[in-house]
């Protein structure tokens, strides 16, 4: 479904991706770990165009997606729940919600259909659809953000550390939600995360990601099995791989 | 601890009387010399005229000032809400020897009034927004605004409207208009724009020239003042919308000041500084205002069989701009509901969301700058009607300063708030014209007030755009 192959992007003259490979098929969850500032966040955005892949190509369903403007990259099915979730503060859950839904053109029903199931997925969400959205607990904008996101009916979720700051009954809380999602509606979650142990539970696939570019990859058992990862982001992180010194997958 | 008992001991009176005598004494101690002396020159030199009433009623108005704020922290809200309101209305009537006392006075009464009425309204509204946010809002916005505009509506015939409120009333509204304009862009997007008067200037300029190169009446160049406006504001907008904050602010500061100065250079077109005169009024649909029509037109007063009076053409413009104002609210009330109005409040609150969520910023920010842009172009051309003559004089910088004065005066956002902004900021000052020289420090001292109680605006109460019942929105 989404395809990333040899991604180069920089800030300026700091490269932040270096020749990033991955793909993700549809109805997977496929999880990305790593330490801070491997450049996760970095690839996300690189997906929705912004900052622009400098060199490689982003194929999604099939198609270069690589030079598309941000705008038209979200309408056509992928959606993007960014770090550090970025709901709109002063308007209120209802209306968070709307906006997910406006660059979807289509007719109410769907629409309602989709409140509706966001609203099924997160009942906290319905019983707050009145109150603004920066006076929401960090757990409910998270999930706040994850229910804007799908507003727009897409094919493919990209998450950005949802579990940021949450305590872990609520990472919990979360993580169902997104296996929910994937199992029942089939939904194809790309997810960025620092709880590499929570992340790997509910991914079928995952990628380590260390200094812009890929080190490991596998089956998420098996990640979670391994090792070095054990070592990196488990068991108190001190590893070779998050020094920056792992090999090639 | 020690005063709370103490006050409990003396009669609240008793207290609030000696608070506001010390308070008096030493507004006594401050304006005997500053006011009570006053050194004159004459042709012997100087002399020393002495002021004791004008120091009199000083140090009574502060005495009274001091003691209604007293009563007030001891919960008499209501007596002091009324004593306020009597003193702003006594002092409009009451000859002072002085228009600053006058203006000190009621404004004074007015604060305390307007204290009074917070220490009523504050509580219940939090109480009520907690219980069911939706209610205070759905109720009292609708219900001051139909209030407003009954009164609006009803001016021309109250008995107080003479010829020169109704002239101050237009204008009031024209500034309305504008800041309803300005607060798309500034309020609602969230981009704040210095340079507002030039798509005045522009709306104004468009039917001046029009009807001056081609005799355009007023009607046939108002929908082309907003166009034309707008068609700028798309001009200027494509280059400057990538800026943000403080350095789009500086551009378009910059161009607001290009567009003075090209006007003002342009002599050929605009016969600069002199400006253009003889601007026509608008008719009513064809009919003129006028005492002897010309040939083969009825005018106003033959068509409905009225004497002829000047004050016809007055209460027209007026009705004419509260028109184009009421149509401009309902329109803007009606986009914040849709998708595009949406799209501006949720760009002002995170533009990296907004991109994420596959909104394209540049054209939601140029649509809310072009649409801003019109309305600015249509107060101009209204405007432009009004005066009969304009020069570049009326678009400096200081009108952009105005309007964005009253947009943030009233709360960014605000419908009600601009209103209210726009009555105080115009209205006021017009009314209080000995006062010319003060103005500006009463423009500064009411910002300054402004920031340090309600810092986001007088109204900054925001109305979420959906309040419909869930039942509606989700069929069970
Ligand atoms: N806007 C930016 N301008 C310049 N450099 C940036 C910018 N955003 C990120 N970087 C740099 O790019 C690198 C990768 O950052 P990125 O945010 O992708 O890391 P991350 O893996 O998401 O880390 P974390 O887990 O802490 O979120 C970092 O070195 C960071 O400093
Ligand atoms: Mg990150």
């Amino acid at each position: 479904m989404l395809r990333i192959d040899g991604a180069h992007a920089f800030y300026g003259h700091i490269q932040a991706l270096r020749g990033v490979s991955l793909d993700v098929q549809e109805g997977e969850i496929v999880t990305l770990i790593g330490a801070n500032g491997a450049g996760k966040s970095t690839l996300l955005m690189t997906v929705c165009g912004n900052p622009r892949a400098a060199a490689g190509e982003i194929l999604f369903r099939g198609e270069d997606i690589t030079r598309w403007p941000t705008h038209r990259i979200a309408r056509a099915g992928i959606a993007h729940a960014p770090e550090g979730r970025r709901i709109f503060p002063r308007m209120t859950v209802m209306e968070n919600l709307q906006m997910g839904a406006v660059a979807a053109a289509e007719d109410d029903a769907r629409r309602a259909a989709r409140l509706e199931h966001v609203f099924g997925l997160f009942p906290r969400l319905a019983e707050r659809r009145f109150q603004r959205g920066g006076t929401l607990s960090g757990g409910e904008q998270q999930m706040l953000a994850i229910g804007r996101a799908l507003m727009s009916g897409p094919k493919l979720l990209l998450l950005d550390e949802p579990s940021l700051g949450l305590a872990p009954i609520m990472v919990r809380t979360i993580f169902d939600a997104i296996a929910t999602l994937n199992r029942e509606d089939g939904l194809t979650v790309f997810l960025v995360e620092q709880n590499a142990y929570m992340a790997l539970r509910i991914a079928h696939r995952g990628y380590v990601m260390v200094n812009g570019a890929i080190a490991m990859s596998g089956d998420a058992a098996a990640l979670l099995a391994d090792e070095e990862v054990r070592a990196a982001y488990l068991d108190g992180g001190h590893g070779k791989i998050a020094a920056g010194e792992g090999g090639a997958p | 601890m020690t005063t709370a008992a103490t006050d409990r001991e003396t009669p609240p009176f008793a207290a609030a009387a000696r608070e506001a005598a010390l308070t008096a004494a030493v507004a006594l101690a401050l304006t005997g010399p500053m006011i009570g002396l006053h050194a004159a020159s004459q042709a012997t030199g100087l002399v020393i005229e002495t002021r004791w009433p004008e120091v009199a009623i000083a140090v009574a108005l502060v005495f009274l000032g001091r003691f209604l704020l007293a009563l007030l922290g001891r919960a008499f809200v209501w007596p002091v809400l009324a004593a306020g309101l009597a003193v702003a209305g006594g002092g409009l009537f009451v000859p002072f020897p002085n228009a600053l006392l006058k203006a000190v006075c009621v404004a004074g009464g007015l604060i305390v009034a307007l204290r009074a009425a917070l220490m009523l309204v504050r509580p219940r509204m939090t109480a009520a927004a907690r219980a069911k946010p939706a209610l205070a809002a759905r109720w009292v916005a609708p219900a001051a605004g139909a209030a407003m505009t009954a009164f609006a509506l009803l001016l021309p015939v109250m008995p107080f409207a003479d010829r020169q409120l109704l002239d101050l009333a237009t204008l009031v509204v024209i500034y309305i208009l504008l800041g309803w304009g300005l607060n798309i862009v500034v309020g609602l997007a969230g981009l704040l724009d210095l340079g507002y008067v030039a798509f005045y200037a522009v709306g104004a300029y468009s039917f001046a020239l029009l009807a001056q190169y081609f005799a355009f009446s007023f009607w046939e160049a108002l929908p082309l003042a907003g166009l034309f406006a707008a068609m700028f504001g798309v001009l200027l907008g494509f280059p400057v919308l990538r800026l943000r904050g403080d350095y789009l602010a500086i551009v378009t500061l910059g161009f607001g000041e290009m567009i003075r100065i090209v006007l003002t250079n342009w002599v050929a077109l605009t016969r600069g500084p002199n400006g253009i005169s003889g601007i026509p009024k608008p008719s009513f649909f064809g009919a003129p205002f006028a005492r002897s029509p010309p040939e083969g037109t009825e005018a106003f007063h033959q068509i409905f069989d009225l004497a002829f009076s000047p004050m016809h053409r007055v209460i027209f413009l007026y009705y004419v701009a509260l028109t184009l104002a009421l149509l401009a609210n309902v329109f803007i009330l009606r986009i914040r509901t849709l998708p595009i109005g949406r799209a501006w409040e949720a760009l002002r609150e995170d533009e990296i969301a907004c991109r994420a969520l596959g909104l394209n910023p540049t054209s939601i920010k140029l649509s809310a700058f072009s649409l801003g842009a019109m309305f600015g172009g249509i107060a101009g051309c209204v405007f432009a009607a009004r005066q009969s003559f304009i020069s570049p004089e009326s678009f400096s910088f200081i009108e952009s300063a105005i309007i964005l004065a009253i947009v943030v005066l009233g709360g960014m956002g605000s419908q009600i708030g601009v209103v209210c902004a726009a009555v105080l900021l115009i209205g006021l000052p017009e009314w209080f014209r000995e006062l010319q020289d003060y103005r500006m420090l009463a423009f500064g001292g009411l910002m300054v007030m402004i920031m340090v109680w309600r810092p986001r605006g007088l109204l900054s109460h925001r109305d979420p755009t959906v309040r419909l019942p869930a039942a509606r929105e989700t069929p069970p």
